[in-house]
Parts: structure tokens; C-alpha cells; sequence
């Protein structure tokens, strides 16, 4: 997983996330419908706008843009007032949606900003593309330093703790053919790694590998373990199982490949995408396997 | 859009995880093959399936979903809904079909992931 693909699904995240009120302007110019299109000349080139919200008493009542001046500069209609030359179909945003509403609106129509009105129909602010851009880039920043801080809690552990090396192996039995604690050490995993202050993004990645790991031993063996083994700067997720052994690795690894059996693939597993996943999942995986004695497999997560 | 919007939208039944309506739903995801779920759902999708089994709340739960809505009116027995509720995973159920739960989601603005 390159770090550019990170920041690229953040985002994408954060569009979803984040609030219009959190990355609008909020000191929003304004005219009443009485100003003259004169001033508004004056204001527009003063300011550097594009457009501006009309207002009556804090109601937004209609935009005036610079398409609207033009046209009333082109008839010589200087004492114009902006109530005549104003359009009063406002497209606005709400400061209580989140910016993918903004982003759509962007998408559909053409213009440059829109204002933001709160839940009574108050001008509250203006957002433009880049309030949207500048808003995403100062949250990432934000998130950035979290992630500092969650990396430094998960060393502490190792620094306090004098060795030459410091681990925590972490080990839990699995009990084949029985998939009423299904998950279950997968999910006691997460937990260990989200208070060691794993980041998120591989605490998710070691979750699903260990998840699809030990639903491979309980589905296909007759029992074993899962071994976690934290350092510093990596993490190492072993499964071992008693038996009875892949005879083709090769095959087991194929994408939709499977050996579950009928009654398996009727609660929605077997779709033979298991080892496919740990392998997208981890950034090493090692697949052992005798038949009559039992299959090893391992996946490393790199923590740094 | 939050669970209990969804619920509401779509009258479904609250089998568990009541505390946790309040949750933004981020997206949807609809399989009912698990190692897909694991692959393809996103943390805070509501995922739409016809199994109603434990491990279908342990993949929830893992995965941070922000709700699993059970269709084709099968239910969960109850120490799938007490695993639900100590996890914290709210379970909604239905008669329908997935299909149509979809569909229906897909008109209340929740979209796919991809």
C-alpha cells in the first residue's frame, strides 16, 4: 500500500467526514438589494469577487455575479439597483452537510461558489472549490500529527522496557470446525493493536488478515493457533494448524479456489478468496504446508 | 445519513446495537460471501446480506461497519444479538430482499464504496 494511495483514500474519506461549516468562509461580503450596480462595480473590483450573496436582515434572498454585472454594465445601467439584476433561484448549500454535497453541486452546475445557509435559511457563509481543497489539506495536517502521537504511544511500550530487543507475543488457540468463536482472536488482536496505538489503517489490514487466517484453520483443520508477535517495527501474525495440510499450495492460492464444504459455503464462506485477501492485506506473506502434519502461514505488517 | 435515518426510511426492525443509531452511514456493500465483505466493505458502510450467523457480526464488528441489515426476514439467534450488542454493532432486519433493500438505499443517497 503506497503512501500516495493513503492520502488519496483519506480524502476521499474526508469529503464524506467533514462539514460544510468547518471549511467555508465565513466572513461573507454581502449587499442588500437596494445597493446600486455602480457599488457593486466598486465592491466586486475592490474585492476581487465573483459574485455576492443579496441579503435582507441576515436572510439570503438571491446572488448577484459578475455575469449579472456585465450584462447591466453592457446597457449603461449604472443606477440600477441589485434587486433588479439579481438572480433569485439560489442554489445554497447547508452548513450542516458534509462536502460531498458541495462537491456534487460543484459537479452539476457550473458556477464558482455557492452560499451557505444554516438550518433557518441564515447566510452563514460562501464556499468555494478552494475552501473545499484548503479545508481538506488543513485536516490531513491535523491527522498527520495524530498519527505521530499514536506512533509514539505504541513505542513507549518498547522504550521503557530496557533489551536489546523488546516484543509482545500475543497467542491464541483456535478450535477447529467450531465457528461459534469465529473471529474472535482477530478481534482480540485489533483491540491489543488499537491500545498499543497502532494507526488505523494497520490495525484494518492485520484484522482482515487475521480474521481470514483463522477462519481458514477452523473451517479446514482440526485446530491450532494464532501467534502475534509485536515489535517496534513490525508486526508478524502466525497460523499453524495440526493438520490435515494443503497438498497444493499453488491451487489453494488461486482466487476462488476453495475446499470448504456445502454446508461451509452456505453461511457465506468458501468463496476461496481468503489466502487472496491476506496476501493483499499483508506486506509479506509464507505459506507452508505437509500434508498429515499441518499448514504455517505467515504475514508480516510493517508498523512504521 | 445516520443508522436510525435508514431504520426509519426503510421501517427496519432493531434486532441490536440500539445505542449505536446515531452513527453516519458511509457508504453500502451487499454479499452475502464474507471473504468479499472483508475485501470490499468500508469502515461505516452498512452492509446488506441475507445471513444472519454470528460471524457475520464478528466480519462487522472487525471491519467497523456502521450497520448489518438482515433481509429476506431471517434472524439472528440470540447469541448472534447478544455478541451484536456487546460489540456494539446495530443489526436491522427485514422482510425484504436484498435487491429491493438496495435499491431502496440507493434512492435514500447511500452509494457503493468503489
Amino acid at each position: 500500500m503506497s503512501s500516495a494511495g493513503n492520502q488519496v483514500t483519506r480524502v476521499q474519506e474526508l469529503v464524506y467526514e467533514l462539514k460544510i461549516e468547518q471549511v467555508m468562509t465565513k466572513n461573507v461580503i454581502t449587499v442588500t438589494p437596494d445597493c446600486t450596480i455602480r457599488d457593486l462595480k466598486e465592491l466586486m473590483r475592490v474585492k476581487r469577487l465573483s459574485g455576492v450573496p443579496v441579503v435582507v436582515q441576515g436572510d439570503l434572498i438571491g446572488i448577484v455575479s459578475l455575469e449579472n454585472l456585465i450584462e447591466a454594465l453592457e446597457h449603461g445601467e449604472l443606477s440600477s439597483t441589485v434587486g433588479e439584476k439579481m438572480t433569485t433561484q439560489v442554489q445554497a448549500l447547508r452548513s450542516d452537510d458534509t462536502v460531498v454535497h458541495a462537491v456534487n453541486l460543484f459537479a452539476r452546475f457550473g458556477y464558482g461558489r455557492f452560499p451557505v445557509v444554516n438550518e433557518e435559511g441564515k447566510l452563514v457563509g460562501i464556499l468555494t472549490k478552494g475552501d473545499i481543497v484548503r479545508g481538506l489539506l488543513r485536516q490531513m495536517e491535523v491527522q498527520w500529527h495524530a498519527e505521530e502521537i499514536h506512533r509514539y504511544r505504541a513505542s513507549h511500550i518498547f522504550e521503557d522496557i530496557e533489551s536489546d530487543q523488546t516484543g509482545l507475543i500475543l497467542r491464541y488457540a483456535v478450535e477447529g470446525q467450531n465457528l461459534e468463536h469465529g473471529g474472535e482472536a482477530a478481534s482480540k488482536i485489533k483491540r491489543a493493536l488499537e491500545r498499543l496505538g497502532a494507526h488505523p489503517r494497520v490495525v484494518r489490514r492485520v484484522a482482515v488478515g487475521a480474521y481470514e487466517a483463522e477462519t481458514n484453520i477452523i473451517i479446514h483443520s482440526v485446530g491450532g493457533e494464532i501467534i502475534a508477535e509485536v515489535r517496534p517495527d513490525r508486526l508478524k501474525v502466525t497460523a499453524i494448524d495440526n493438520g490435515p495440510g494443503i497438498a497444493d499450495i499453488e491451487q489453494a492460492i488461486e482466487p476462488g479456489f476453495s475446499t470448504a464444504p456445502d454446508w461451509i459455503r452456505e453461511l457465506g464462506f468458501g468463496a476461496g478468496m481468503g489466502l487472496t485477501n491476506i496476501k493483499a492485506c499483508a506486506d509479506e506473506m509464507k505459506l507452508e504446508s505437509q500434508v498429515g502434519v499441518g499448514t504455517r502461514l505467515e504475514m508480516f505488517f510493517k508498523l512504521q | 445519513m445516520t443508522v436510525q435515518e435508514i431504520a426509519n426510511a426503510l421501517a427496519l426492525e432493531v434486532a441490536a446495537g440500539a445505542a449505536q443509531l446515531g452513527r453516519d452511514v458511509t457508504g453500502g456493500y451487499a454479499s452475502d460471501l464474507l471473504s468479499c465483505v472483508m475485501a470490499g466493505a468500508q469502515a461505516g458502510n452498512a452492509w446488506v446480506t441475507l445471513q444472519a450467523h454470528l460471524n457475520v457480526v464478528a466480519v462487522a464488528a472487525l471491519l467497523d461497519l456502521a450497520c448489518v441489515i438482515i433481509t429476506e426476514g431471517a434472524h439472528p439467534d440470540s447469541d448472534s444479538i447478544a455478541r451484536a450488542n456487546e460489540e456494539g454493532v446495530p443489526i436491522l432486519l427485514t422482510e425484504e430482499s436484498t435487491f429491493t433493500v438496495v435499491g431502496k438505499l440507493h434512492q435514500l443517497g447511500v452509494r457503493g464504496s468503489e
